[in-house]
């Protein structure tokens, strides 16, 4: 048993031919704050992807509290396990988008309740609690019964985060989750995922925000073309790149 | 012209046009009705990436929409009946009517389907839900919500071909009107009064999709 969060070992991924994540490694502790960083089409968000089953890997393996995500072996086949089994699994983890992906029918309290209710099976009443009270911590109680329609970019986005969180995850995934956002809503929903760090939550981000990385993380991982580059503490990754590679992406980068 | 209208012989007969109108409509969503289920399914299939469960969905729309309804309604009532499938007028109307709506109802909730972003499927699969449970709770009040301008004019349209029953006797109020018209050589009057009735009913329904649109249109 190992005392690993997470655990990923030779990650391999691959669309037709092309060969996105070519055996990547990477563990976090409880309470760890990740950030993946690197230029668009280095693998970072198909390896978060991969975390929760919404990617398939052909290779290699993920564990949570050394439990195996996704696959299992069957004698010497690898297989796929049963959907019901992925669905338990993805639970585990937290995922907010790049395009929030609010459900749009639905009001900022009813998008965090649907999973509490049809996944948790709580009771609507317990469920509406629990949703109150996340939605407080993000600082949106006031917009409980608003349409997602009615809210601006980084609202959504801080309800999609209090939908993720809500079902108390073990690990909270972020993918580009400030991408889609004008300029001036990014504070806000980066504001809400460092005092979510403050309070113990283990997290994973994908990040194009350096500055943040570089507060928010105790640990920066820098992908390049499907393999991690570079790795470290934020103060060495940054102030003191090892690589030619990482160097160049950070020039290249606002970071400054 | 020496035609004079009179519609005295119309207004005798109304009731028996009213009951045609009913039974009208009460083949237009019986067959509504099984199709949108039939059409649910289909587009469902359609979108499947498992090429056994596409191909007999996408032959199914293709034969159906390529074949005009008229000949499938008499194909059903003369045909099958040599095939050894017995159905009543009404049955045999119904039926077929719901398989032609079946058709173009999956057509119409492929569009609704492919308008929903991918996204919120994988935003329902990040916090547990099963693909079942997303489509009830997320894909299918989204795509009902985004198809109700095609679905009404979609349920218009099938409204209307209610009229083809006629050609197999069954008393709607295309075969009514004729009977009347036979009956008093009033030829303006009646259709003039049919036509009437189909306009009423299919503005009236049009009317009511309308107010539907407008009681679930989403806050913004």
């Amino acid at each position: 048993m190992s005392e690993n969060l997470l655990e990923i070992r030779g990650l391999h991924k691959s669309y037709g031919n092309v060969e996105v994540l070519k055996g990547v490694d990477c563990t976090m502790k409880q309470g760890d704050v990740v950030s993946i960083i690197g230029s668009s089409g280095s693998g970072k968000t198909t390896m978060l992807r991969c975390i929760n089953m919404l990617e398939e890997f052909q290779g290699g393996s993920i564990s949570i509290d050394g439990e195996e995500i996704g696959y299992e072996m069957a004698g010497a086949q690898r297989r796929r396990k049963r959907e019901k089994e992925i669905a338990r699994q993805r639970a585990l983890t937290g995922m907010a988008f790049q395009q929030f992906n609010l459900f749009p029918h639905m009001s900022a309290v009813g998008n965090v309740m649907l999973g509490l209710v049809k996944v948790k099976k709580m009771e609507k009443d317990a469920a509406r609690t629990v949703s109150e009270k996340w939605l407080d911590r993000v600082g949106l109680l006031s917009r409980a019964d608003h349409f997602p329609g009615q809210l601006s970019g980084g609202q959504q986005q801080r309800v999609a985060i209090a939908r993720a969180i809500a079902m108390n995850p073990r690990l909270m995934l972020f993918d580009e989750v400030t991408s889609a956002l004008d300029p001036e809503l990014v504070n806000e929903v980066l504001q809400v995922i460092k005092s979510l760090a403050q309070d113990g939550m283990s997290m994973l981000l994908v990040t194009h925000e350096m500055r943040f990385a570089y507060e928010v993380s105790n640990r920066v991982i820098f992908m390049n073309q499907g393999l991690i580059g570079e790795e470290g503490n934020p103060r060495d990754m940054f102030h003191k790149p090892k690589s030619e590679r990482l160097a160049e992406f950070l020039k290249t980068s606002s970071f400054a | 012209m020496g035609y004079t209208l009179n519609f005295a012989a119309v207004w005798r007969s109304f009731d028996d046009l009213l009951l045609g109108l009913g039974l009208s409509l009460v083949l237009a969503f019986g067959a509504i009705l099984m199709g949108a289920v039939i059409g649910l399914g289909v587009a469902f299939a359609l979108m499947a990436k498992n090429r056994l469960v596409k191909r007999p969905a996408a032959i199914y729309v293709s034969i159906i929409r390529n074949t005009p309804i008229l000949v499938l309604v008499l194909f059903t009532y003369f045909a099958l009946p040599q095939l050894g499938v017995r159905l009543g007028k009404i049955e045999s109307f119904v039926f077929t009517l719901a398989v032609y709506s079946g058709a173009y109802l999956a057509e119409v909730f492929r569009s609704g389907l492919l308008s929903i972003p991918p996204g919120l499927r994988e935003a329902g699969l990040a916090i547990g839900l099963t693909e079942t449970q997303i489509r009830t709770s997320i894909i299918a009040p989204l795509m009902f919500r985004n198809i109700l301008p095609s679905l009404s004019s979609t349920i218009i349209s099938l409204f209307k071909d209610t009229s083809l029953a006629a050609a197999i006797a069954v008393p709607e109020l295309t075969f009514e009107t004729r009977k009347i018209n036979v009956e008093t050589f009033r030829v303006i009057e009646t259709w003039m009064v049919a036509s009437c009735l189909y306009v009423f009913t299919c503005s009236t329904l049009a009317a009511l999709m309308r107010a539907l649109e407008r009681r679930l249109a989403l806050p913004r």
